[in-house]
Formats: C-alpha cells, structure tokens, sequence
C-alpha cells in the first residue's frame, strides 16, 4: 500500500491503494465518485473515461501509480459551473436510453472536441470507436456531438 | 418457485382496474410520498397464467402535495425503455398536471402494494395504459368536483391544465394544491362512468416527452445496481464453475487472503447440470473492502473442480447432431392441410437451412447487487433487476426466510434485455452477506457476465417449401431446434415450449394451405434464458429469409409477395390447427388476434417511406423482412452499401411499426433506433461458442459488439397513427432487422446468408 496524491476535479484527495489498483477503481471505491462507470476492465468499451490533462483515458487500465502529477477530470468534474455544451445538447436530443455508458462517451466527446472543435462524421465515428453503447444510441450520440460542435 | 413469463403464458390483462383512497396504513406504507397529501392509489385486475383471478393490488399511487407537486409511483423496472417515464406521463397528461411539476419515485419490489412488476416481454404500456389513465382520470374529477364546489359552478365547465383547475366562463383558475382540503373527505367518483380524455386532447401521449433521467445520466448523477453503498460494506468477486453443474472439489484461500484488502474466501453451493433460472453457480467468493482487491484476491485463488457432465459439450458438435434432426420427423406443432401431399404435386421445391448461434446479453452493466442481512434476520436489497418481486421470493428461498422479511429496492438498470430477469447474483449477495454478518456487493467482471449468461440459444432450422405449376406457394414445412429456456431447469425439457415456438413460428401468418411446423429435441448444456424478443431472432432470421427467395423463384417484388401472401384482410387465432396452446404473448386471442391488415398497413407505409420501388430500380441493395412479435406489427426495409474502402456500410434503416396508440413517440423512436443496433450485432459480430463445456469468448475483443463506425448510419422510424389498443416496443424491433439486412446483403453481394453471424461481410 502506498499514498498517493492525485488532483480531482481541481481539488488534492489522498488515497491509500497499492500501485497496481486501476484509476477507475481509485474513483469509484476510494473517492466514492460513482459516475465513472466499469463496463470491460480492458479498455475495450469506454464506460470508464475521464480526462488525465484534458486528454481522454480508460481509467480501468491506468495503475494509480502513473497518474502523477496529471490533473484527473471526473464527468463530476467536466463543467462545474453550469452545464458542458455537450451535456445541454444530450438532453435536446435525449440521447440516453439506459444511461450507464453515457458519462464515458460524454467525457469522450469532450475530450475530442477539445482536440477538434469541428469533427466530421467519419471522426467522430473513429473518434468514438472505442465507447460502446449495447443500448444503441449511437446515431443520437453523433447527432449530439455535432450540436455541441456548433455552439 | 417458477416466475410468470408473459411470452410464455400469462398473465392475461382486463382491463378491469379501481382506482381507491388508501387505508391510513398503506398511507404510511408508502411513507414519503404521501406526507401532508393528496393520495389516491390505482389497482388493477390480472389473471394468472391459467386464467385464475389474481387478487386486486394497487399497481400505482398518485399524490398530490401542498407545494403543487405531483407525485407518481413508477413500479415498472427502468432499463433504457423510458417506461418510467412513460407510465406516469399517462398518469399526468390525463390530470392535467403540469408536466414539469411531477417528481418520479421508484418502488421497490412488494407484490402487495404494486402488483405484478417483472419488467420484461414488452408488456408495461400494453397492461397499464388503461389503469394509469383511470388513475388520473379519477384525481382529475375529484379536483374539478372540489373547484365546482368551491367557486359554486358546474364542474363540467371546468376543466385542468398545467396544474391548476380552471373555469372557463368565469375566467377562474386554482392550483390543485389549494383543494387539497376539500378532496379529503371525496368519496372516488364511479369508475363506470368515469369520463376519460380523447386521445386527441391529449398534450403528452403521442408526443415527445424527454425522459425523466435525462439531465442525471448527463452529469454521472444517475445510480445505478453496481453504484450503491453503505457503510461497512464488502465486496465480492466470485469464481464460478467454468462449466455449468461443475462442483468444487476443494480449493486453496491463502494466496488470496496475502492480497491486502482480502477478507474472507467464502464458498458457493451449486445446484447441478440443470441449476435453475434463479439460483447461483458454485462458486468461490472473495470478499474484500474494494473491488480491485476483490479481483486479485479471486485470481490469486487455486480451485480444483470437478466439471461434471457438461465437460466434454462441443456446440459445434451439437449443431451438426441438430441439423441432422431437422431431416427427420419431429414432433408437430401445428399442421393445416398435408404438406406431404402438397410436396408431391410441386412443381418447385426449395429446402434450407439456417443456423444461428449463441448470444450472450452483454448488458454494459455487468450484474451487481448490494445486500445487507440485517441483525434483525431481515434482508434488504439494492439491485438493477427487472423483476424485484422473483429476487425478493429467490432471496427468501435461498436464506429459508419470509419473503416479508426481504425488501427489494430498485436501482436503475444497466441494460436489462432479459438477463437481469434473472436473480442469480442477487442470491449470491444476500447469501454472503448473511455469512459474513455485513453488507456486500457482489461484482461481476465482463469476463464472469461472457462466461456465466443465460444464452439466447442456438438454433438450427430447416424449412421446406412447394410451388405448385402456376407458382403459388402451396406448402410450407418448417423444422425448428434449439436448447428450450426450460433446460436449464429440466434435464427432461427437450423441446422449445408452446410459448417459444409461438414466438415467430406457429405463428406463422401466412395464408398457405398446408402448413406443418415441427420441433426435434435437444438438450440444454448451459443455461439457456431470454433476450431481446427471444426466439422470434431466429424464426424471423429463417422465415424471412426463405420468403424472399421464394419471391425470387416467383418472379415477384418481396414486398407485394409478402403483401400477397397475407390474403384476405382476416384475424387468425390458429386455434384448430395448433398442436398445442397458443399463448399470443399471454393475451385473449380475440382481443388481440392476429391482423393481417395492419400487417399490410406497416409493409405499405415502410415500402412508401423508403421509396422502395425506386431504391430497386436505381440499382440500390435493399432488403425487406416484416414481422409481428409482442402484439405489434414491424416492417422493415434496410439499405447496405460499400464505402470507399469497400467495405459494408448501412446508410439507411426504414421501420413501420404499428403499436397501437403511440404513447411517448421519442422512445417508441429510441428503441427502434437501438433495436436496429442492438440486432446489427447479432447479424454481424455477436456469436458465444462453447468447447468442452465453456465459452471460449472473455469480453468485448472476443464477444463483439457493434461500434459507432458499423452502426446503421440513418434509422428512421414511421409510426401508424394507431387507436388500437398499446403495446410494447422493447423488442419488436430487433426480428424483422436481421432478414431485411441479410437479404439487402444478397442483393449486394449475390450470396444468400444461411447463417449468423455474417461477420466476414463486415470486416
Ligand atoms: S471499463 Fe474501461 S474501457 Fe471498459
Ligand atoms: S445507453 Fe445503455 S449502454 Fe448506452
């Protein structure tokens, strides 16, 4: 076991956890933030997104000991005034239908349009490949991103 | 203790509800909502699976409190439906309430209070549409009996809108929660005479109405089975048996128990080869103060076992043993006329067949439960289950306990699609926490939910057809074999019950003068349950297939043949020529029969809407299928094309439903959107094969599923505007998907699809 210091959402959090423990278990059972969700454990569908420097992580495949002094932004954390673009546009288009993978292809989303305030469609699609939705929401989800690219 | 399954036989709705002022106890039963308020309570009449009269339970409470606010009890599981969205909005629209006003409150799982509440065979708008109206319906009368009486006018002049009471003539308007006073003493109006709202009044239903979870889910608030904690609470990763009635024959914890955070390793008893739909697999849990520490403490355990039976299970081996039955007589299900007659006067025959394979749910949320067993000797849950009442009766079944001593509360779901029906892993955690005297959350990985599902079954099946000299199809001879759902309880249960082969096979529709449908045994392996509108995946797979190649033989558009195939406007109840009962879905027959005329209408607008007779002409791959599941009618009409790189895209998606009175039209929309996507992946990616008794795919690299790029690009969705009565749209989308894309695929590539998944086209 060991302590780490890690920057979430703006704000220092101590933990205690072995170097090996996933980020996304660091989130979800040591800082008790339940909206980063597991779905694979395998960076295989994005459920566990968050942002490490802005960029776009499988927190479910980061050891806690590589996070350093990297800032870690939780959905929690993505617009803490008010509401990020692309959370207004998911509620225009209603996108979710089940809701459990949508904080991840939120934080996704956000951390690409950062990247690329303008995406086509064939970027998005490559942009988004890795966040799966067994709901299939997917074309709302384009839809959304699009919106939010425009505002 | 054996659940009611709607698809498989009851219950039968009436629409028989009472609508009444609860008792002071059940006013403090369901505590919260009712403080300080308005109460008014809504039963509803069902029959059991053998039409016995199950006794009235108040399905819903409606309150009205003093800040306005209207408060509606959804007792329906939320799963990515909208249906807790849905039923209230009834409830509000024909109230009067102001739509923004109204806060959702989740029950939990308790028969007595809310009835029947198994979330599953699309059936929540179908059974409560008419109640939850009535439940509305009767606040509105009392709330404008009241301001008639307050401002000593008629009440038929007044009317509700956004909230309030208002009397037209005199210009008048009160906020509900000003008459509270005066509706405390109201007697409930005759519910015989009780006036509802015309549809055409209505400003919700058939409408777009955003769901209520829309702005939580946005912002990571929404909580789901695998979020709940309390204080003090374990939680525990479980080695299952690899192979299913595997048992242990011992094991080593120490490695486990080195891991920091590991607390104790706790055995799982099994229950054999054929375990049940509701109790656990044997298993090995690890419990520990996270879940990280769970999973390492679990791969650090050393178990040996004995596999048991199923040990030496090739499904590839069973497939052929299944294919070869197909040849063979089997046992009949239904027969009109004689087929083997018929065959010998055709001119044309054609006989195929089709395989298609195991699916594993894959519900994103991988089940997770929490439950605390309580010093008291009470258990309370809190789960993502799509049936809390058969989670509480499973939990007091495993822990020998009064179901009154086990509360169930509802989580949001995850995904259900079926799986989480099932209450294994609530078991799993009520049983470990009453070993180790503490809360506990059981959690699986996505390798536990790809290995240890309850499997959409695979399938094979031969259909035969004859034409006679002019062309017409005059004999239709269908083979169906697959592992039955009630295998995995049964060792005896060998062929597919009446339920599943009225699932989109004895149903067949079509007006064919003989017809003979058999099924042959095979015998479950694994656990064999239910997903997404169930075997009608793979009789709509196979049945639309042939007929477009029947089509093709005869000359003739697949859509004015199928169009031609249905006959006569009729209703078909199939009665004398059944073998068995026919249990439509656990509806009366006659007040739901099958109509070949709103089949029509669905073909025809899909083919209108998607421009069908120019898409042939210019040359486009298009694919048509139409199929009937949970009493409503889908068409479909998919488009596929190659992309630059020349590989497979879909474009385009038309679907036609007709599900009688549209309720929330924006997720009548959404799950036909996801419909589409959910049965892309069972065209195109999705297959779980077992070798030597286990399932050789781990997670989403081996068990695929589709991913923004593969997705059907445009999915558009026609609605009949339908005054029939409602029914669901969970999963009739996904039959009619599948055939409308392989057969779009023949037109691209020449090449007739007998088999699922057609992944190479994709790759
Ligand atoms: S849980 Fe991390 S990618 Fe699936
Ligand atoms: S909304 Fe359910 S998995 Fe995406």
């Amino acid at each position: 076991m060991e302590n780490f210091t890690l920057l979430v959402n703006g704000v220092r959090r101590e933990v205690t956890a072995p170097a090996d423990m996933p980020l996304l278990w660091v989130i979800r059972d040591l800082l008790s933030l339940k909206g980063t969700k597991f779905g694979c454990g395998q960076a295989l569908c994005g459920a566990c997104t968050v942002h490490l420097d802005g960029q776009a992580v499988r927190s479910c495949s980061i050891p806690i000991a590589e996070v350093g002094e990297q800032e870690l932004t939780t959905i929690e954390g993505l617009s803490v005034e008010g509401e990020h673009p692309l959370q207004i546009a998911w509620q225009e288009h209603v996108v979710p239908q089940c809701g459990y993978c949508q904080t991840g292809q939120i934080m996704n989303a956000a951390a690409l349009l950062r990247n690329n305030p303008s995406p086509t469609e064939v970027e998005i699609e490559s942009a988004m490949a890795g966040n799966l939705c067994r709901c299939g929401t997917y074309n709302r989800i384009k839809a959304a991103i699009q919106t939010a690219s425009q505002s | 203790m054996i659940p009611k399954f709607p698809f498989l036989s009851g219950p039968k709705t009436s629409n028989r509800s009472k609508v009444f002022r609860p008792s002071r106890r059940e006013f403090l039963k369901i505590g919260s909502l009712a403080s300080g308020a308005f109460l008014i309570g809504v039963n509803f009449q069902c029959s059991g699976p053998k039409g016995e009269i199950r006794t009235f339970a108040p399905n819903a409470y409606l309150s009205i409190n003093s800040d306005n606010e209207v408060r509606i009890i959804a007792h329906r599981s939320e799963m990515g439906t909208g249906i807790r969205t849905s039923l209230p909005m009834i409830v509000a629209d024909e109230l009067g309430a102001d739509w923004k006003s109204v806060k959702i409150e989740q029950a939990v799982g308790d028969e007595a209070t809310y009835g029947d509440q198994n979330t599953d065979g699309s059936y929540s708008i179908r059974m409560f549409f008419e109640p939850m109206r009535r439940a509305g319906a009767t606040a509105r009368h009392m709330l404008l009996e009241a301001a008639g009486k307050k401002w000593e006018v008629d009440p038929a002049g007044c009317d509700t809108e956004n909230g309030q009471v208002i009397h037209a003539a005199s210009g008048q308007q009160i906020k509900f929660a000003d008459l509270i006073d005066l509706l405390q003493d109201m007697e409930i109006p005759d519910q015989e005479t009780l006036k509802l709202r015309k549809l055409s009044d209505y400003k919700l239903i058939g409408k777009d109405v955003p769901i209520y979870d829309v702005k939580d889910i946005a912002h990571g608030k929404a909580l789901f089975g695998a979020d709940m904690d309390l204080p003090g609470q374990q939680i525990a990763v479980i080695e299952r048996s690899p192979v299913v009635g595997a048992k242990v024959i011992n094991y080593a914890e120490d490695k486990a128990l080195e891991i920091p955070g590991v607390n104790r390793v706790i055995k799982i008893s099994g229950n054999g080869a054929h375990p049940g739909l509701n109790k656990p697999l044997e298993g090995i849990a690890v419990i520990a103060d996270n879940t990280w520490a769970a999973i390492k403490g679990r791969a650090a355990l050393q178990v040996e076992w004995d596999l048991g039976d199923n040990k030496d299970y090739q499904c590839a081996a069973q497939m052929e043993d299944m294919i070869r039955e197909t040849l063979e007589d089997g046992k009949l299900r239904r027969e009109k006329g004689d087929v083997k007659t018929a065959f010998g006067s055709s001119g044309t025959v054609l006989e195929k067949t089709y395989r298609a394979p195991y699916y594993a749910h894959a519900t994103i949320e991988p089940p997770a439960a929490l439950a605390h067993y309580k010093a008291d000797g009470t258990v309370e849950i809190w789960a993502p289950t799509q049936h809390p009442q058969w989670a509480r009766d499973s939990v007091a079944e495993a822990l020998e306990l009064d179901a009154a001593n086990v509360r169930v509360n509802v989580t949001l779901l995850g995904g259900g699609f079926g799986r989480k029906s099932k209450p294994d892993y609530v078991v799993e955690a009520a049983l470990l926490s009453r070993a180790i005297k503490k809360p506990v959350r059981v959690q699986w990985t996505r390798e536990d939910d790809i290995h240890h599902d309850f499997y959409h079954s695979h399938s094979a099946q031969r259909i035969k057809a004859g034409l006679d000299a002019q062309g017409k199809l005059i004999a239709w001879n269908h083979h169906t074999v697959f592992p039955a759902i009630g295998g995995t309880s049964s060792a005896d249960e060998l062929h597919p019950s009446d339920g599943e082969m009225g699932l989109g096979c004895t149903d067949f529709p079509y007006d064919v003068p003989n017809i003979r449908i058999e099924s042959h045994e095979a015998k479950a392996h694994t656990r064999i349950g239910w997903l997404r509108s169930v075997s009608n995946i793979h009789h709509a797979f196979a049945i639309s297939g042939m007929l477009d190649e029947i089509a093709e033989v005869r000359g003739m558009d697949p859509v004015e043949h199928t169009l031609s195939l249905l006959g006569e406007d009729r209703q078909l109840s199939f009665n004398e020529e059944m073998k068995g009962e026919y249990p439509n879905y656990g509806e009366d027959i006659t007040a739901y029969p099958w109509d070949t005329a709103r089949m029509k209408r669905v073909i025809e607008r899909v083919s209108t809407e998607a421009n069908w007779s120019k898409s042939i002409q210019d040359g486009k791959a298009v694919g048509f299928a139409a199929h009937k599941s949970f009493l409503t009618y889908v068409a479909c009409i998919v488009e596929v094309s190659r992309d630059e790189n020349g590989k497979i895209i879909v474009p385009v998606v038309h679907y036609a439903v007709d599900c009688g009175i549209p309720v929330n039209t924006d997720r009548i929309r959404s799950q036909f959107e996801g419909g589409a996507q959910f049965a892309s992946s069972l065209a195109m990616s999705s297959a779980i094969n077992f070798e030597n008794g286990q399932v050789r795919q781990n997670n989403f690299d081996s068990y695929q599923i589709i991913r923004m790029p593969q997705a059907p690009k445009q999915i558009y969705t026609h609605i009949i505007e339908s005054q029939e009565k409602p029914t669901g749209v969970g999963e009739p989308p996904v039959p009619p998907f599948i055939p409308a894309l392989c057969n779009a695929l023949y037109q691209l590539n020449g090449k007739r699809i007998y088999e699922l998944p057609v992944k190479e086209a994709f790759v």
